[in-house]
């Protein structure tokens, strides 16, 4: 069975140079954020994969680059068999679209703040023809036909039908959220990517979205990518689970293989950093340095500066994300089995 | 048992608007010993931020202190004049505020920034305030801080100007610090350094924090006790083993549930219905009634006071009852 | 305060809109002039008349209704050009900061330009042209010369605020989630990101108002403004600005009173505009 989601060597380049004429006055030369770098995975029908990392990673990019809001540098992305790129499939690029949608992070700037909730969750409904607008006697019987699937819609996500006649700013941070959610459901989509969709929210709020969305995946057999940076929520939604850092992928494994045994060391950090709400007292190594400037990248492993296993290699030739022990790790350490 | 260093007393805060008075702390009442670590936690609105605002003397007009009292070290500065206010800012209360890119002002050199808070509250010549700069900056754990205390603030990571912030709020000695979501603008390997940074410093300093977050992860591993807020009030305080872990109200016990676990798999988070309401609209008797999964008549009459459950203190009917009961 | 500006405000625009019927008489009828009813002082002074409540001029014109009328062309004129300069502005704002890249510098320093030229003089320069190209139909074409070179000069304000709010409004998430969906670039700038980028444009746009209104009046009071048979309050100023020293201040004080109250009142319309239009505060 194909995957529905299959990302291979998945790449963007941003040209961050100064205007061509501070470069020529001040001798600059160009400058590039290789925001991702070569990144491959796969999502099955119905599951979740959370990509992790903190601020700079990249998640947030290959999010973007898997609906098309980024022209990918280099490599491709195929959904249900299908490549994703316009370039070589115009014709099905916008069904595709119909099948895959997003939900951002920000509830406040995610919702057009002048427009009434019934024309942003109907939005894709008229954009993709989904509701017979046309059909007679003219204007009236499509425009109800739209409230009441936009009705139907709000309360899949909790909230009342009557809302359709109100404006964003009347609703919380948890109910825009569910308005941005029951907006990527109109069209009926089977994957559905997350983008911090619960950091900006209160942890009771982030309670209720998040059981919303676990219900739908359940009901609707619906496929998340979800971008996050706290792993207690990556825990409790992911059944797969990519680090990130600098861009690259540095490992990716099942939930219970990346939480119960960690092999990255960055992995490891990580966890050991998360501020542990049932005090375990579990061991920690203590977490040195900071995530190095992208524009000026680590040679080799980016990990490298910060890496108390680092050895001479590790400084000059970049891992690759290779299968062991069952899981994907990049790390020239754990391959040699030093760790 | 020593007499506490931070007192407020029946605190009120309240914002005079257009459409009527809100009052968005009532009757907030706690006690910071000298040198502990005090958590005050609450959502959006709950009111943790106005706390840490009002202690620290700086609440925005046309906010302001409507009643209850605030004392340092058994002296009343809730009352003081601006003057005497802001010698006291600094001198023994410091602060560390969210966002380390405003905290510094981007002008100035962070030398130049220590030395003048130092030299303002402290009688040293410049030349041993330099000095005292310098050492800071290595006990928080700025590499090279010789040559570093010559730079401005935009040359740092956002890590490392957290870590100015606090060396900027130490600088003065103050036996009080009030950190407002330190944080909550950083990734997590930094949070995690600046924890326990904090903790660290703050010990060897001999200084007491009041920490205000919404993040209850930080709070277990920091704090001493802690305070939670719900709508303005105090709905339970403790020592922090305790109520993360046997709770006794249920805006509490909620609370925790609906975080999710590092150790352990569940199908569902629990989920509080609802959501904290607005200033201008909170319910009579207890706030938390509407959402409660075990309200009693009682609680929509009247408002309860924090009463004594165990090790913490919780404003909730039932502990009144079980106790009555027992 | 602002309920005091907006009645008079709409008192002003009432009367000049509906002049001919409000005036109580037609100062450009020549067939009712009486030449000796010239230069009456206003109503409450002696010699004055009840018939002439603010007094007449040289030629025996009412300047009450003289003042509704001129006006009535101060007003229409003023709107005209800011619509059309609005139109212009905002469309190049948007395109440009929407698109961005070559398009948007090239905007970018076409508005550079047109601001190192102050606006009268874009105006003259635009006037003399069409008068060494029109010489015949001069009349009939001077109102939509005028209206032109007052546009000219404004819309580079509108282009400039809308490019910033739209740069912000682009990188916004209802922008993202837009594209996501599917929705044409045309489609998301017209319909998402236009009404967030409305708001200042209105308040310019009536600032704009009373400033066109004003260029046009010193246009006109410079005699290159609109023809002298439909006479507008800067005309209207200028004629009477040679009685001044004669002692017949009225006939050039009324229209300049009039002109300050219609400007501040535009002002004000605008603010309550603004506020009315935003689902915020509804």
């Amino acid at each position: 069975m194909t995957p529905l989601v299959q990302v291979r060597d998945l790449s963007k380049t941003f040209d961050v140079s100064a205007p061509w004429l501070n470069r020529v006055v001040e001798r600059k030369p160009r400058q590039f954020v290789h925001a991702v770098d070569g990144v491959s995975f796969s999502i099955e029908r119905g599951k979740t994969l959370a990509l992790v990392g903190e601020s700079g990673c990249g998640k947030s990019t290959v999010a973007r680059l898997l609906v098309g809001l980024y022209q990918p540098t280099r490599g491709d992305v195929q959904f249900d068999g299908q490549p994703t790129d316009a370039a070589q499939n115009a014709a099905g690029v916008r069904t595709l679209r119909r099948r895959m949608q997003m939900i951002f992070q920000d509830p406040y700037a995610s919702l057009n703040p002048r427009w009434k909730v019934l024309d942003i969750v109907g939005e894709p409904l008229r954009e993709h023809g989904l509701v017979n607008m046309s059909s007679a006697p003219a204007g009236a019987r499509g425009a109800d036909a739209l409230k009441a699937k936009v009705g139907e819609l709000l309360l899949s996500v909790g909230l009342a039908a009557a809302d359709v006649e109100k404006f964003p700013h009347q609703f919380s941070g948890g109910q825009r959220q569910r308005i941005s959610i029951a907006r990527a459901l109109a069209t009926q989509p089977e994957f559905l990517v997350c983008d911090e969709p619960t950091s900006a929210l209160d942890v009771s709020v982030q309670a209720q979205v998040l059981n919303i969305m676990k219900d739908l995946q359940r009901s609707r057999g619906l496929t998340y990518l979800f971008i996050s940076h706290n792993l207690a929520v990556v825990r409790h939604v992911a059944d797969q689970v990519g680090v990130m850092y600098l861009g690259r992928l540095v490992e990716l494994s099942d939930k219970a293989e990346l939480f119960g045994h960690p092999r990255h060391p960055y992995t490891r950090m990580l966890l050991d950093a998360i501020p542990d709400i049932h005090m375990s007292g579990r061991s920690r190594t203590p977490v040195q340095g900071e995530v190095p400037n992208p524009l000026n990248p680590p040679t080799g492993c980016a990990f490298h500066p910060r890496c108390p296993h680092a050895n001479a290699r590790c400084s000059q030739e970049r891992p690759v994300l290779t299968v062991f022990q069952g899981v994907q790790v990049a790390c020239h350490a754990v391959q040699e089995g030093r760790i | 048992m020593a007499a506490p260093l931070l007192e407020v007393k029946n605190l009120r805060v309240e914002f005079p608007t257009r459409h009527g008075t809100l009052l968005a702390l009532d009757d907030i009442s706690f006690d910071i010993a000298p040198g502990e670590i005090l958590g005050v936690v609450g959502e959006s609105g709950a009111g943790k931020s106005l706390t840490g605002a009002a202690i620290i003397g700086l609440l925005e007009p046309p906010g302001r202190i409507a009643g209850g009292e605030i004392r340092l070290a058994g002296q009343r500065i809730d009352n003081l004049p601006y003057e005497q206010m802001r010698k006291i800012r600094g001198r023994q209360i410091g602060a560390i505020f969210q966002d380390p890119l405003t905290s510094l002002n981007p002008l100035y050199t962070i030398g130049r920034q220590l030395t003048e808070t130092i030299l303002t509250h402290l009688p040293v010549s410049a030349e041993e305030a330099r000095q005292r700069a310098v050492r800071l900056l290595q006990e928080t754990g700025i590499p090279a801080a010789e040559q570093r205390i010559e730079q401005y603030p935009h040359q740092f990571s956002g890590g490392m100007r957290q870590r100015v912030v606090i060396a900027l709020a130490l600088a003065a000695e103050p036996k009080l610090l009030v950190a407002d979501e330190p944080t909550t603008a950083l990734d997590v390997s930094i949070q995690a350094q600046i924890i326990s940074l904090l903790k660290r410093l703050c010990k060897e300093h001999g200084a007491a924090v009041m920490l205000v977050t919404h993040d209850m992860g930080v709070i277990a591993e920091t704090c001493d006790r802690v305070a939670v807020l719900y709508a303005g009030r105090v709905a339970e305080i403790g020592p922090v083993g305790d109520v993360i872990h046997r709770p006794s109200h249920p805006y509490t016990t909620g609370l925790m549930g609906s975080i999710p676990a590092m150790d352990e798999d569940r199908e569902r988070l629990l989920q509080i219905d609802g959501s904290m309401p607005r200033l201008n609209a909170i319910p009579k008797g207890c706030a938390f009634n509407p959402r409660c999964p075990q309200v009693m008549p009682r609680c929509r009459e009247e408002r309860p006071e924090l009463f004594n459950a165990g090790p913490t203190r919780a404003a909730c009917w039932l502990v009144n009852e079980s106790k009555v009961n027992a | 305060m602002a309920i005091v500006a907006a009645v008079i405000a709409a008192l002003c625009i009432f009367c000049s809109v509906f002049a001919p019927w409000v005036s109580p008489h037609n100062p450009f009828d020549l067939a009712t002039l009486n030449l000796s009813d010239a230069r009456l002082p206003p109503a409450w002074l002696e010699g004055g008349s009840r018939t002439y409540l603010l007094g007449t001029d040289d030629q025996g014109r009412d300047i009450l209704s003289a003042l509704f009328y001129g006006a009535r062309i101060s007003l229409f004129v003023g709107l005209a050009s800011v619509l059309v300069s609005m139109t212009v502005g905002v469309g190049l704002g948007l395109l440009s900061g929407f698109v961005g890249g070559k398009t948007d510098a090239f905007i970018m320093r076409v508005c550079d330009v047109m601001l190192s030229f102050p606006s009268i003089l874009i105006a003259l320069l635009i006037d003399g042209v069409a008068r060494a190209m029109f010489p015949n139909a001069h009349d009939e074409l001077a109102f939509g010369v005028l209206i032109v070179a007052i546009s000219l000069g404004g819309w580079v304000q509108y282009a400039r605020t809308v490019r910033g709010s739209t740069l912000v409004e682009r990188n916004k998430e209802y922008v993202q989630a837009a594209r996501v969906i599917g929705v044409s670039p045309y489609r998301i700038m017209v319909k998402h990101v236009l009404p967030n980028v409305m708001g200042p444009v209105l308040v310019l746009a009536t600032i704009q108002v009373a400033a066109a209104i004003l260029t046009e009046a010193t246009l006109s009071f410079l005699g290159v403004g609109v023809p002298p048979t439909s006479p507008s309050l800067g005309t209207l100023i200028r004629v009477g600005n040679d009685f001044l020293f004669s002692g017949e201040w009225w006939i050039t004080i009324f229209p300049g009173a009039m002109l300050v109250l219609i400007a501040l009142s535009v002002n004000l319309l605008g603010d309550w505009l603004r506020d009315a239009l935003n689902p915020r505060l509804r």
